[in-house]
């Protein structure tokens, strides 16, 4: 377990195991993954497909329990064990932003008003959630589509529209599935240096699961991962 | 920022085409409803617009609607000669049907009591009421008769003088009011030759008899008109109404008259009460449980376009809990729809049916009692219609989002 020196771990994991189906079904997902991860830290999780990254993001991200291990965020026990600690959907909502492949916008609201949702239902006045959700469409280079529909948005406009949501209640933690899955390569790099810039700039812990080897520079560290367990990586 | 109401903004063909058809169905029921209301008003109107205080009526029947009284015309005297009775007026009513235009036209013939009634108690929406003893009569415009138009029934030819509005009798014919004597004329036309075997054999028997052989008047008279004929009585009426003075109490007069053996004594409300529970009831009967499936068939419809409409949204059901929506705003979601859906088909159906039920061949009465129950069941049956979409939408994992 690594920590960024200058600042202290918004999320650590320790010991987190992973474990789906039982008897001669069981696959172990995630073998006893320890991690930490601080504010303004952007990491990146590599490794081959079935080697565990999406689940132990979810595991990070409290949309699934962990079999055994122990979850912390801000200093906060989440998870010990498969026991939830808190309401975790009330601690995604204000300590997470999630990004995806695809986008996942709520199809009949307009780029602003997604980014707008993530407020309101944090309970946010409207005037607020309306002025913040115009100040990071801007400062994701969107504002001009606010008033559009995901539909009318390209792949690249609709993750910056999934970016700005991301970061609407200013999240402890990004996390990130392969977000440039579904976008070519140089629109890949723009939306990876996107997310060094809102981790250094917004204060935010970043943790990017991806393939995609040409915008590892980027980072700050590099994780892999393999067969569920998981590795410093020297790329 | 309300979900609901974005969400149909987005997708608002279907919910318009949605809301179209629940709307028809709950008018279906609205109808069901109307259709039966509409049976009750037209089994009393002529009870309630008469305002009776007794029905005197042929002895251990439950005429003149219900079923077929004769009583003789001259009780009508015999009922004015009670104590406490301020008026008495014999009551003819008898259904025929004819044909007009190649087409069946069905009337319910109600004889008034002439000169004392003229039917201007009646709603005339054209003409005027009855302005002499013979040949002519007051219409109900559900007949489609004109104003002026001569018609023939029997012998004789009687002037449409004044249309009447929504009198229909129990069974939906319209009715046609004439006077009294011409009810009755048109009640036992018969033909001439009828007529003239019918006197020949008066005179026949008149002849084998004492009488006629020791008075030989006797004889001549049985060749003349029935209604010169003393011993032969006035022609039948259906049933005589009676209302009594102020200062009286109507049961004080029913007792009396109840004692006489030849007839029965009915108060107004005892009349409805043989239409309603005896006509109507069946039709009441059968009209409430076609309501009943109709409104399950409309709760089932809209449970399966609510579970529909979620299943659809599933995905961003999964999103909003993952980025950590309350379970109130997704069941906000949902129910807010479900509530709009019946809402607004409610509206739909009170649209349509205020612009289709005047076309129906029936009336169709709306009363704001049964508008206010059925809106009460339209939003129950919207909110355990999404009982299931709100029950899918609870289990979904926000993990799907990852799917």
């Amino acid at each position: 377990m690594k920590l960024n020196s200058d600042n202290p771990a918004t999320l650590k994991a320790e010991n987190l195991t992973k474990v789906y189906g039982s008897g001669h079904t069981e696959v172990v997902a995630v073998r006893n993954v320890s991690l930490a991860v601080s504010r303004g830290e952007i990491v990146a999780l590599l490794g081959p497909s079935g080697a565990g990254k999406s689940t132990l993001l979810a595991l990070l991200g409290l949309i699934r329990p962990p079999n055994t291990g122990r979850i912390t965020i801000d200093e906060t026990v989440v998870f010990e064990n498969h026991e939830a600690k808190v309401n975790v959907r009330t601690f995604r909502r204000k300590k997470f932003g999630f990004v995806f492949q695809k986008a996942n916008l709520i199809p009949f609201l307009t780029a602003a008003e997604n980014v707008r949702l993530a407020m309101e239902i944090d309970d946010q006045p409207a005037k607020v959630s309306k002025r913040r959700a115009m100040e990071l469409l801007d400062y994701l280079g969107v504002a001009e589509r606010a008033e559009n529909l995901p539909s009318q948005l390209s792949g690249g406009e609709q993750q910056r529209v999934a970016v700005a949501r991301a970061l609407a209640n200013r999240p402890s933690l990004i996390l990130a599935d392969e977000p440039t899955a579904a976008i070519d390569s140089v629109r890949g790099r723009q939306v990876m240096e996107l997310f060094a810039k809102v981790a250094h700039e917004q204060n935010a812990g970043v943790i990017v699961v991806t393939h995609d080897h040409r915008a590892l520079d980027v980072f700050d560290r590099t994780l892999e991962m393999e067969d569920g367990q998981l590795r410093e990586s020297s790329t | 920022m309300n979900l609901a109401r974005r969400d149909i903004q987005h997708n608002i063909g279907r919910f318009v085409l949605t809301t179209f058809g629940v709307g028809l169905l709950l008018m279906l029921v609205m109808g069901m409803g109307g259709i039966y209301r509409g049976l009750v008003q037209d089994a009393t109107l002529l009870v309630d617009r008469l305002a009776a205080d007794l029905w005197v009526v042929q002895k251990d029947t439950r005429g003149p609607f219900a079923e077929i009284s004769r009583i003789p015309g001259n009780l009508e005297d015999r009922v004015l000669a009670v104590p406490g009775v301020l008026s008495s007026n014999a009551f003819v009513s008898h259904t025929m049907q004819r044909e007009r235009n190649g087409k069946p036209l069905r009337i319910t013939v109600q004889g008034l009591s002439w000169p004392q009634d003229k039917g201007d108690w009646l709603p005339i929406v054209a003409g005027h009421a009855l302005g002499q003893a013979h040949y002519e009569m007051l219409a109900d415009e559900s007949l489609k008769l004109s104003l002026s138009e001569k018609i023939k029934f029997g012998k004789d030819f009687y002037t449409v003088i004044g249309l009447t509005r929504a009198m229909t009798s129990p069974s939906g014919d319209g009715m046609a009011f004439f006077t009294l004597g011409d009810a009755q004329s048109i009640q036992f036309d018969t033909s001439g030759e009828a007529i003239r075997l019918e006197r020949s054999a008066r005179y026949a028997r008149a002849q084998n008899i004492d009488l006629g052989q020791t008075q030989p008047q006797t004889v001549e008279r049985a060749l003349g008109p029935a209604s010169q004929i003393p011993a032969l009585g006035p022609p039948l009426v259906s049933a005589v109404i009676v209302k009594v003075k102020p200062a009286f109490n109507p049961e004080q007069v029913q007792s009396i008259i109840a004692k006489w053996p030849d007839v029965s004594v009915y108060s107004t409300q005892k009349q409805r009460q043989f239409l309603v529970g005896g006509i109507v009831e069946r039709s009441r009967r059968q009209l409430g449980l076609f309501r009943m499936l109709l409104i399950i068939v409309s709760a089932i419809i809209m449970a399966l376009i609510l579970y529909t409409l979620t299943l659809d949204k599933l995905h961003d059901i999964a999103m909003l809990k993952l980025i950590g929506a309350k379970n109130g705003v997704i069941l906000g979601l949902i129910l807010q729809q479900a509530l709009l859906l019946g809402i607004l088909a409610y509206g739909v159906a009170y649209l349509v049916g205020h612009w289709l039920f005047p076309l129906f061949p029936r009336r169709v009465v709306l009363i704001s009692d049964d508008l206010w129950l059925l809106a009460g069941i339209v939003i129950v049956v919207s909110i355990i219609s999404c009982v299931f979409g709100i029950a899918k939408a609870l289990t979904v994992e926000p993990n799907e989002v990852l799917a």
